[in-house]
């Protein structure tokens, strides 16, 4: 590679690097400037490369979605409506819906960190299949267009659900091509989910046991289970309903003894599942978090650990909580309900580790640490609310309502959007070799976190009031909750806003961030800021467990001192590996 | 790191020309493939599964209505599709071992055969198609609650009525009135949309096997890399069992 | 006549029915399960994370901290909390779903974008609901398109109403005054606007309402004229199975299996005969579907019941007994009403 054994650390890690080559940190040979033409970028088959083609795509999609949501909020400002009719708004809403959910939730954390880190961390040169991965960005980018042509056409309303007999029979606006952009997008993550699974299976580097995985790895892995197993479905439910759309005739039709509640089940088999792909990743990136920041070991490993299967398998189990008033029996209802309570213990187990972790840690507020406590509370109180809604005699009341509503809010926003913020800062050196800005971080983590909580605790109250979701006008006495929580929208934008200033302008002003600016373990940590094309120049070689904080005063606490943005102490033995 | 070697045209018959960089042996390479495929098809009997336990459904719901469809499909060209279905199946392995013992040509050959039983296949199904459409099978618009009659009815449907008589085999179908259940159409739904789904996989597979062949007329594999041989011919057998599946859950369950 | 919507400030709804208290109490339960946990983990968290915050940049804790008897607790235990839920919720839920005896039978058909609402007397309203208060109120619901919603906040009860089939809910309104009325399942264009008003009346102002409103036919009554004007009477009696006591009882069918015969029951045998042919018959009746509306399948519902048990003189308080004949019904709790019982789950 004729990479300068000087700038790379990776030969010698003990050896901090010359204080003069920290400023040079972008100019070894890296990913990015290994080769500068678009053709280079749009032919890639580097999973860090790939990795940012889907951090610029989903960010497109981010803003597309935050436009929607604050139009929104935006006519919800008064009773009667601020800005848009029904139809139109019911566009927004179902905009709102697809956009965030398969353009941005769904491949945020995994297709986008976890492209960047499982090579990185398991010691890999790519990804099992990086052609395919290739390939995923592109069905991403061509289901993307679908969307953007359905939306520039004026969008459709049937909602992110599809509920039929609505959207094949009654709604006559552009139903196929959202269909089509949703089906096309599920081949995107199926191939992203199969890629991961078969590289943590196969591509681990010697030494790399399953239990030495980092958390992150765990449920990355159980996401892609999950994307692998519960995509297809949804692929199949959208086709019949795309084939009813367009012919008139097909399965779900009452007239011909199909039954409407039939879709419900098979939409609802894929897309709880779904929730758990996008929160389990978040978690996942919390528990890096939290360790790094704690400089402890994870309390709990294990039970972490097989926390994410466990949300993964149950969750498969649990579909139907969302059809409590739909008109199923009381013992199936009662069995969902059961089954929807038991999922939520493995996410409280992992909420009580993640604050174990921090006791008798070293605890830093940096921004990915404060994200990382802010997933914590919001995570908290989205899933105790959704423990009140898999309740059977309070979701007849709370279902359908704002309720749900600011529940799977605090799920997705509060807790995936956070530990997707977490991770981006916390990765962003590795990523670019430069440190953001922390005062601009921390401000706009704090500005986010209060936005959030006023924009959506309003709206707990408005649910269990009574205001339905999906209502562009409403009574007039739930306008005091309405206009808290548009007022909380505003200083969310700002939030989300901020960091699209500092961290591009990090890029060129930014202080060289060096191999290990937070001084953490993992592999990924090891190698050059940005990496180098192949990630390592040697196969590393794994001799202890992740997260082994408590080893390093023990191995190497003087030393500590002197690398002081630079690398961190020996994780690993870097030579070459035994096979070789 | 060398960018030749992940081309997989460049110097034929030899294994370690095809290792791509991220692998680092010829075994992990094989491995993982393979394990990909399997999970492919993993999700593929998620797909399909998603539409058998519909059709599970709705055929407890309907029985009758569903035996009635079930008279009214072609058992006889399910047959024969079941048929070539599985001497293709039968190719595809002699293939895969064909290209096991690095043998280029027999590869094609064998390829080749596959290629045209599953055209073969596409041709009777189109056929059968047909005759559907022509006997108002076709739900929605064109479904004709009202059978044709006898007379107008196709030869070859004519003959193997006459046939089943004879074995003494024969079922009337539709009801006392002589006529179809609007909720036949729900099964007919199910038959098209299934078999569609079934046939574009099959296309996808004969585009597959169309490349595979290009490959082997490169004489790119060899005892030590034939992987894409072995993988599509995994996913040659998996659009085989589920047509076997299909047949019997749609042609065959027509007895009360 | 009545108190008019009260649109003032508030952090709770208002409890307006027997299930909105009990519902109350479930939620102030779960609230404080909420409340007491997102504390704890709050204050665990700020306390630590200032109690252990990094004085020094070069600080690494030597001390590797795990607890796997900790672990094992704290994976069990909320699951208690948790059963209380369960148990509590369900039984709710059975109530919810299980109507009480002696209910009055309100049909309601939900269409874009409009509740048509017609009581057993043969009052007509459109999103308005006159209702008395104190009496078990049953609403048979309906929708001739999409599926909706019937919401009553106040209530406590909502149950979506999916084309092709019957739902119900029931309630015993427990306070006089006027309450919202939602459609809460996304319906189209105007589903914001499918709402509209209860009205909880004491039953003497109740009375007096119904007496100076004008009416329609009785649902049974129009049941039994379309009984006749579609010819169904021509059959049913001698080649086809009478209507006399029919209602819930249990029907024995031509394929060995039996039904009871319950409102959707008796839809589908009028929409789809051939589904379930009743043993001994000839499966000789048409399909009616397409041919009656939504509202003539109640009213045909209503007549079958008003012809169901004992003396019921047809058209007036149609369901004078839902009890089934004999008594196999799996609909019905035994000891009911629910109302104003003590709530069952423990706190723990």
């Amino acid at each position: 590679m004729g990479m300068n054994p000087a700038l790379n650390p990776i030969v010698s890690p003990i050896t901090p690097a010359p204080p003069g080559s920290e400023g040079a940190v972008a100019r070894h040979p890296n990913y990015l400037n290994v080769k500068h033409t678009v053709r280079s970028w749009l032919l890639t088959t580097d999973h860090k490369r790939i990795g940012i083609l889907y951090l610029f795509s989903i960010t497109l999609f981010f803003f597309i979605g935050g436009g929607a949501a604050t139009l929104i909020r935006l006519n919800l400002l008064t009773p009667s409506g601020l800005i848009v009719d029904g139809a139109d708004y019911n566009k927004l809403f179902t905009i709102h819906g697809v956009v965030m959910v398969w353009f941005f939730l769904i491949p945020s954390i995994p297709a986008t960190m976890g492209n960047f880190v499982i090579p990185l961390m398991i010691g890999a040169k790519d990804l099992a299949f990086p052609k395919i991965n290739l390939l995923s960005w592109y069905l991403f980018v061509f289901s993307g267009i679908f969307a953007f042509i359905m939306i520039t056409l004026g969008g459709a309303d049937t909602g992110w659900t599809f509920y039929t007999p609505y959207s094949t029979a009654f709604s006559n606006n552009y139903v196929t091509l959202t269909v089509c952009a949703v089906f096309i997008n599920g081949f995107s993550s199926i191939l992203t989910g199969l890629n991961f699974i078969v590289t943590v299976h196969k591509m681990r580097c010697p030494g790399m046991t399953w239990f030495r995985m980092p958390l992150f790895l765990w449920s990355l892995y159980a996401t892609s289970v999950v994307m692998v197993l519960a995509t297809p479905i949804l692929a199949i439910t959208l086709l019949l309903v795309g084939i009813e759309h367009i012919f008139g005739v097909g399965i779900f039709d009452p007239k011909l003894g199909g039954d409407p509640i039939l879709f419900q089940h098979m939409f609802w088999f894929y897309s709880h599942p779904a929730v758990y792909i996008m929160v389990l990743p978040g978690m996942g990136v919390v528990s890096e978090l939290v360790t790094c920041f704690s400089r402890k070991r994870i309390f709990g490993y294990e039970f972490i650990a097989f926390s994410s299967v466990a949300i993964a398998l149950v969750g498969f189990l649990v579909w139907a909580h969302h059809m409590f008033v739909a008109g199923i029996s009381v013992y199936s209802a009662s069995v969902f309900s059961l089954l929807s309570f038991i999922v939520a213990i493995p996410s409280s187990v992992k909420v009580f580790d993640w604050t174990a972790t921090m006791y008798k840690g070293s605890v830093k507020l940096d921004t990915p640490m404060l994200c990382a406590l802010g997933f914590i509370g919001l995570f908290t109180l989205g899933g105790l609310t959704g423990v009140m809604l898999a309740t059977l005699g309070m979701d007849v009341h709370m279902h359908d309502t704002y309720f749900v509503i600011a529940h799977f809010h605090y799920i997705m926003v509060g807790g995936t959007v956070m530990a997707y913020f977490g991770g981006l800062h916390y990765w962003w050196p590795k990523a670019t070799g430069r440190m953001y800005s922390e005062v601009w971080g921390r401000v706009t983590v704090c500005i986010i976190f209060l936005g959030f909580n006023l924009t959506f605790f309003p709206q707990f109250i408005l649910g269990y009031l009574g205001m339905p979701r999906r209502y562009h006008s409403y009574p007039p006495e739930f306008q005091v909750y309405n206009v808290l929580s548009t007022a909380g929208a505003s200083i969310l934008a700002v939030g989300y806003l901020l960091p699209f200033a500092y961290l591009p302008w990090s890029l060129r002003w930014g202080k060289p961030a060096g191999n290990n600016p937070w001084r953490a373990t993992g592999l990924e940590w090891q190698t050059a800021s940005p990496p180098p094309e192949h990630n390592f120049e040697v196969t590393p070689v794994v001799t202890e467990e992740a997260y082994a904080y408590h080893l390093r005063k023990a191995q190497n606490g003087a030393s500590i001192a002197v690398t002081s943005a630079g690398v961190a102490p020996v994780t690993v033995v870097i030579g070459p590996t035994p096979e070789n | 790191m060398s960018a030749t070697a992940t081309n997989i045209h460049s110097p034929p018959n030899s294994g370690d020309a095809h290792l791509q960089h991220q692998f680092k042996n010829a075994d992990q390479q094989r491995e993982s493939a393979t394990l990909g495929m399997w999970l492919f098809l993993g999700t593929e009997v998620l797909f399909f599964g998603g539409l058998f336990v519909s059709y599970a459904i709705y055929r407890v719901r309907w029985p009758d209505d569903f035996r009635e469809g079930s008279l009214d499909l072609k058992w006889y060209l399910g047959g024969l599709n079941t048929a070539i279905l599985l001497l293709s199946s039968f190719f595809m392995a002699l293939g895969v071992r064909a290209s096991q013992q690095g043998d280029n040509r027999r590869v094609i050959r064998h390829l080749l055969a596959t290629i045209a039983l599953a055209v073969a296949f596409l041709g009777v199904k189109g056929m059968e198609y047909y005759l559907e459409y022509d006997e108002g099978l076709v739900p929605g618009e064109s479904f004709r609650l009202q059978p044709p009659p006898r007379s107008s009815e196709s030869a070859l449907t004519r003959g193997m009525g006459s046939f089943e008589r004879w074995t003494g085999k024969y079922v009337p179908n539709a009801d006392e009135h002589g006529q179809r259940t609007r909720r036949e159409q729900l099964f007919m739904c199910f038959y098209f949309i299934m078999t569609a789904i079934h046939a574009t996989h099959m296309l996808i597979g004969i585009g597959l096997m169309t490349w595979l062949m290009m490959l082997a007329r490169r004489r790119a594999f060899s005892a030590a890399w034939h992987n894409p041989v072995e993988v599509v011919g995994l996913y040659w057998h998996f659009v085989d069992t589920v047509w076997v599946f299909l047949f019997p859950v749609l042609y065959l369950l027509r007895n009360p | 006549m009545t108190s008019s919507l009260d649109t003032s400030f508030r952090l709770f709804p208002e409890q307006a029915s027997t299930m909105a208290r009990q519902v109350d109490h479930l939620f102030y339960y779960l609230l404080g399960v909420l409340i007491f946990f997102t504390l704890a983990i709050m204050i665990a968290v700020i306390y630590l994370a200032v109690r252990y915050r990094r004085r020094d940049d070069n600080e690494f804790p030597a001390e590797d901290v795990q607890n796997f008897k900790l672990g094992i607790i704290w994976t069990i235990s909320p699951f208690f909390f948790m059963l209380v839920m369960f148990f509590w919720g369900a039984s709710l839920y059975g109530q919810m779903m299980r109507p009480p005896e002696n209910t009055i039978v309100i049909n309601v058909v939900g269409k874009q974008w409009m509740w048509k609402i017609q009581h057993p007397e043969g009052v007509r309203e459109i999103n308005e609901l006159h209702v008395p208060i104190g009496q078990p109120i049953k609403l048979m619901l309906a929708s001739q398109d999409v599926i909706h919603s019937f919401f009553i906040p106040a209530f406590r009860i909502k149950h979506d109403v999916v084309p092709g089939s019957f739902a119900m809910e029931w309630f015993i309104a427990s306070k006089p005054g006027t309450y919202h009325l939602f459609c809460s399942q996304y319906c189209g264009t105007e589903h914001a606007e499918m709402i509209g008003h209860v009205v909880a009346m004491e039953p003497g102002d109740y009375a007096a309402w119904l007496s100076g409103v004008p009416k329609d036919t009785p649902p049974a009554a129009a049941g039994a004229q379309l009984f006749v004007s579609w010819g169904c009477n021509a059959c049913h009696g001698e080649r086809a199975p009478t209507m006399a006591g029919l209602y819930m009882t249990k029907v024995p069918l031509d394929n060995g299996s039996s039904v009871i015969a319950d409102d959707d029951y008796l839809r589908e045998s009028i929409i789809e005969p051939s589904a379930k042919v009743v043993a001994g018959y000839p499966a000789i009746m048409p399909s009616y579907r397409g041919q009656l509306s939504e509202e003539q399948l109640m009213a045909l519902v209503a007549f079958i019941k008003s012809q169901g048990a004992s003396a019921a003189p047809s058209g007036v308080r149609t369901t004078p007994s839902t009890r089934p004949v004999n008594g196999q019904s799996p609909d019905y709790l035994p000891n009911f009403p629910p109302a104003r019982q003590p709530v069952p789950a423990p706190s723990p």
